[in-house]
């Protein structure tokens, strides 16, 4: 191993953090500085309680003039972090960015290990190593990378669109990948929002129709995306579009095709009604869809199916001509320089927990279904009736149903407290029933959210604490004859009680998206062990991902309710932004790089690279490494036969010493 | 097929209608069950509340004694029986100091048990091992026209859900509509019978049974087919105190082996039928063939 320094005179700096007590609470930071004191070539070596602050930075700027270092080194929390952080401040010191080295004693030490003395002697072998492997630090430049200013947004629910518009009306042209035939998502099926009661068409249709007027949208529902290729700044996205049947430039929403269906009646459950109406296998989703475009159903299409109809439709469309059965699925290519992955949840199914009774007793439904009751656009036009048709009563909620729950979810899904208080006000005010509410804990955290729970108190809706153990239909008491029972463990009052009711409503919570796990690869992000998409940071990057230019909004990042989901969206439509107005990104140089001289080119690298990197040119013979597409992951380094590849960041100067480092004992 | 059979007291006592359509309906289905030598007293539910460990000694020495004949698994038809042994089964696994009693307590009897053999209902075995198709091809009077409300009871479902779903158990619902019976939908298949509170708290315990036997009259059953011996017993035994309390709730409940002999064309003398206070009516007559 040679060590003679070909930097000349290296003048290190080395800085421990005490990141208050989470390091200096096991980590003995003094004893660390000192020990590095004494390792060649370092001139200064300090603790500090806060390195990424302000005074902390300008400790390292003034070293830099002070002392003419030519290396720093700090040890404190994970790169991902503050690599940044202190990268900037060697630079603002007048030195090489990559003159530096950052060692990781928070996640990697102090918060993982609980013997003082032990922790500590890692953290001077982590030290160690980094001070003898920044010696060998070359100075580097970052590249500029152009960003493309398109955006895709992919799901059409309140977040999808409020992402999509914010960017749009900023000028950025955004495409618009909805699954479904329409746009609304979960959104579009209620009546009124909590807690201020007001009605969500009256708020959701106009940013509905504001996407379909929006020059700078480009709407594709009925589309998934079905593959991601590039990286930040230079997305090219494959979008698979369905068809519906229906030219979409053709059509004009006049529905008399619908009308003409050889289906004189609606036979098949409308998904927007949660199944409580039917539809026909020519229909729009809804009235107020986005795009006003009707669809076929293939599986129900007598003439899809077998080719065999009097095509009705087709008459009824006469010379618009709109209907078009030989429509094909088609694949999309677009660039985009940003992703917005706003793809939402899905409700939990109530079937998971039999002794609920939903799918055996008629009259135990779940929230959505209530919901779309109560709404005078939906199947009942807003009228509040049992599957007999007579009014209910006495209705009742049960809280948690898949939520806070061991044997299903353990997260609370956050918006059913408030969806059921909404609700059964609702229900109070269509039918004056008797309305009782079981739950665990009423969770009003919202802004006028407990005024709302108040309310619900002062309106007379009775509030039971206890999880529900069982519905029952069976009888104990005169009184309970022909009614559905609750069986629960009221916890105020310590007893158990029975309490029978006309209707059941089953708060059924949120869980993560069927093939979340497939999205989740798609789009190269992360999940947690929920399955709901995992944001950069909790707090300091709700909506940023590990993966640079995706970012996430609304529910599929976790249970939230409007306001919260318009927040996110918006904020993801100003991460992206501030990517596309700055115009280019910086690219770090860890790349890996060919030494033409020794290259064979054997051709061994080439299908190893998962970014398409690597290229064999075609005069020279020799592999070439495209650095903008490089992501600096290494494989094709280790696996040159002959050593040709290497990569910035990573010589074997630098790794070799790093490994002296944490192997030498002091 | 050979099992080892642990009868236990109820199927040679109250029970013995359960023991007399049992045996001839595994004959049909060529199932052999042999009769533990020198069996006792399963040790029962009110033993285990009195004396956990005594009541694991007791269970455990018909266990040690089903081992040593070498069959594969143990039968046991009564509910309770099937839960204490499963019980005593989990306590020798679960607690050393159980496990050290009842080891010396069988060392000194000579006999030892490894914890190994499992212990299953018949129910289990008829519709795992033997198969529904199998019995199906031994059906000659189909039960066509019967309703018939499956009643679980309590024991075989919980604590230990080993062959059945403890919420929503549905292996006889599935045996009796290949008998050709009509299953009526009673979520009340696994409630509580009244157990032995029907003898203790009359008050208590006959509600409970007065519930179940009015709902099956509610849903239209005919019939609540049983697979315990105490469900059977107070589901039949009471009902003129039921009636002077709410009024006649007239449904008789039988073994569900019952109906399967009836199904395999076994006489009806020979079925243990006539044991019941409320007397099965005879069964509908069949649709005149097409």
């Amino acid at each position: 191993m040679k060590t003679n320094l070909t930097n000349g005179d290296i003048r290190i700096g080395f800085y421990i953090c005490h990141c208050g007590h989470n390091i200096g609470g096991v980590v003995d930071c003094t004893a660390v500085a000192h020990e590095i004191t004494g390792l060649p070539g370092v001139v200064v070596s300090r603790d500090y309680k806060y390195m990424c602050s302000d005074p902390g930075q300008e400790l390292i700027r003034n070293d830099i003039r002070e002392h003419a270092l030519n290396r720093i080194v700090v040890a404190s929390c994970s790169p991902l972090l503050h690599e940044h952080t202190f990268r900037n401040a060697v630079e603002a010191g007048g030195l090489n960015r990559y003159f530096f080295q950052m060692v990781n004693i928070r996640e990697h030490d102090s918060w993982v290990h609980t013997d003082h003395a032990k922790a500590t002697t890692k953290a001077v072998a982590l030290a160690r190593a980094a001070v003898l492997r920044v010696r060998f630090h070359r100075a580097l430049e970052t590249t500029r990378v152009a960003i493309h200013p398109d955006v895709l947004v992919v799901g059409g629910g309140i977040s999808g669109i409020h992402a999509a518009l914010t960017l749009a009306n900023a000028g950025k042209k955004v495409y618009l990948v909805e699954r479904d035939p329409s746009i609304g998502g979960h959104m579009a099926k209620f009546d009124k929002t909590f807690p201020t009661l007001d009605c969500a068409a009256c708020i959701l249709t106009p940013k509905m129709s504001a996407v379909r007027a929006n020059k700078n949208i480009k709407l594709w529902t009925y589309s998934e995306v079905a593959k991601v290729d590039g990286y930040v700044g230079n997305y090219t996205v494959t979008v698979r579009r369905k068809p519906r049947y229906v030219n979409e430039e053709l059509c004009i929403g006049c529905q008399e095709c619908i009308e003409a269906c050889v289906f004189k009646e609606g036979k098949y459950p409308d998904e927007f009604n949660v199944g409580l109406s039917k539809r026909k296998p020519i229909y729009i989703p809804f009235p107020q869809a986005v795009p006003q475009v009707v669809v076929i159903d293939p599986e129900r299409c007598l003439q899809l199916k077998s080719g065999r109809c009097k095509k009705t439709c087709v008459e009824a469309c006469a010379d618009r001509q709109a209907i078009d059965f030989t429509q094909k699925e088609e694949m999309a290519e677009i660039k985009v320089g940003n992703i917005i992955v706003a793809t939402g949840f899905k409700l939990f199914d109530a079937k998971r927990i039999p002794q609920y009774g939903y799918g055996l007793y008629p009259n135990v439904v779940t929230s959505i279904e209530l919901e779309r009751l109560v709404t005078s656009s939906g199947p009942t036009g807003g009228e509040i009736i049992m599957r007999d048709g007579r009014t209910p009563q006495s209705v009742a909620f049960v809280l948690c149903v898949g939520s806070r729950d061991f044997r299903t979810n353990r997260w609370c899904s956050r918006t059913c407290c408030m969806h059921s208080m909404k609700l059964a006000q609702l229900v109070r005010e269509h039918t004056g029933a008797d309305v009782t509410v079981f739950y665990l804990d009423i969770r009003a955290p919202g802004k006028g959210c407990e005024e709302f729970y108040d309310k619900s108190l002062k309106d007379g809706i009775q509030f039971v604490r206890g999880r529900v153990a069982e519905v029952t239909d069976w009888a104990l008491t005169p009184e309970e004859e022909g009614k559905l029972v609750i069986r629960a463990e009221d916890t105020l009052a310590g007893v158990v009680r029975r309490i029978p009711v006309d209707m059941i409503v089953l708060a059924v919570g949120m869980e993560p998206q069927a093939d979340s796990q497939a999205v989740r690869r798609l789009f190269n992000m992360s999940c947690g062990s929920e399955g709901w998409f995992l944001e950069k940071h909790p707090k300091l990057a709700p909506v940023s991902t590990f993966t640079d230019g995706v970012f996430i909004a609304g529910c599929c990042q976790g249970p939230k309710d409007i306001p919260d989901s318009i927040a996110q969206a918006g904020a993801a439509a100003a991460e992206a932004m501030a990517l596309i107005d700055r115009g280019y990104i910086e690219q770090e140089p860890n790349t890996a790089y060919v030494v033409e001289e020794d290259c064979s080119g054997c051709k061994s690298c080439l299908p190893l690279c998962p970014y398409t990197a690597i290229t064999l040119d075609g005069t020279t013979q020799k592999a070439t490494i495209n650095a903008a597409l490089c992501k600096g992951c290494g494989t094709c380094v280790a696996a040159c036969p002959s050593g040709s590849i290497r990569q910035h960041l990573f010589e074997d100067d630098e790794i070799f010493s790093e490994i002296e480092g944490v192997l030498t004992h002091a | 097929m050979k099992y080892a059979y642990f009868p236990g007291c109820s199927l040679k006592g109250l029970g013995r209608a359960y023991e007399e359509s049992l045996l001839p309906v595994m004959e049909k289905l060529g199932v052999e069950l042999v009769e533990l030598n020198d069996w006792n007293c399963c040790g029962a539910t009110a033993y285990m509340s009195v004396d956990e460990t005594k009541a694991c000694i007791l269970a455990a020495r018909n266990l040690a004694i089903a081992e040593k004949t070498g069959s594969r698994d143990l039968v046991t038809p009564c509910s309770a029986c099937y839960l204490v042994l499963n019980k005593t089964k989990h306590y020798l696994k679960d607690s050393p100091e159980i496990r050290g009693s009842v080891q010396r307590a069988l060392e000194g009897a000579g006999l030892r048990y490894s914890g190994e053999m499992p212990v299953r209902h018949p129910l289990d075995i008829l519709v795992h091992d033997v198969g529904l198709d199998v019995i199906r091809e031994k059906v000659v009077r189909p039960l066509t026209g019967l309703k018939v409300a499956p009643y679980y009871g309590c024991q075989v479902v919980r604590p230990y859900a080993t062959f059945d779903d403890a919420w929503n158990p549905t292996t006889m619902d599935r045996l009796l509509a290949t008998l050709g019976a009509e299953v009526v939908p009673y979520p009340l298949k696994t409630k509580c019978c009244g157990g032995s509170l029907t003898g203790t708290l009359p008050d208590t315990g006959l509600r409970l049974t007065y519930i179940l036997l009015k709902e099956a009259v509610r849903r239209g059953a005919d019939v609540i087919a049983t697979i315990c011996p105490l469900c059977q017993f107070n589901l039949d035994a009471y009902h003129d105190q039921l009636t002077r309390q709410w009024g006649p709730v007239p449904i008789p409940t039988v073994y569900f082996t019952q109906l399967m002999g009836l199904a395999f064309g076994l006489p009806e003398s020979q079925l243990g039928l006539r044991r019941n206070f409320v007397r099965m009516k005879p069964l509908p007559a069949l649709p005149a063939r097409a």
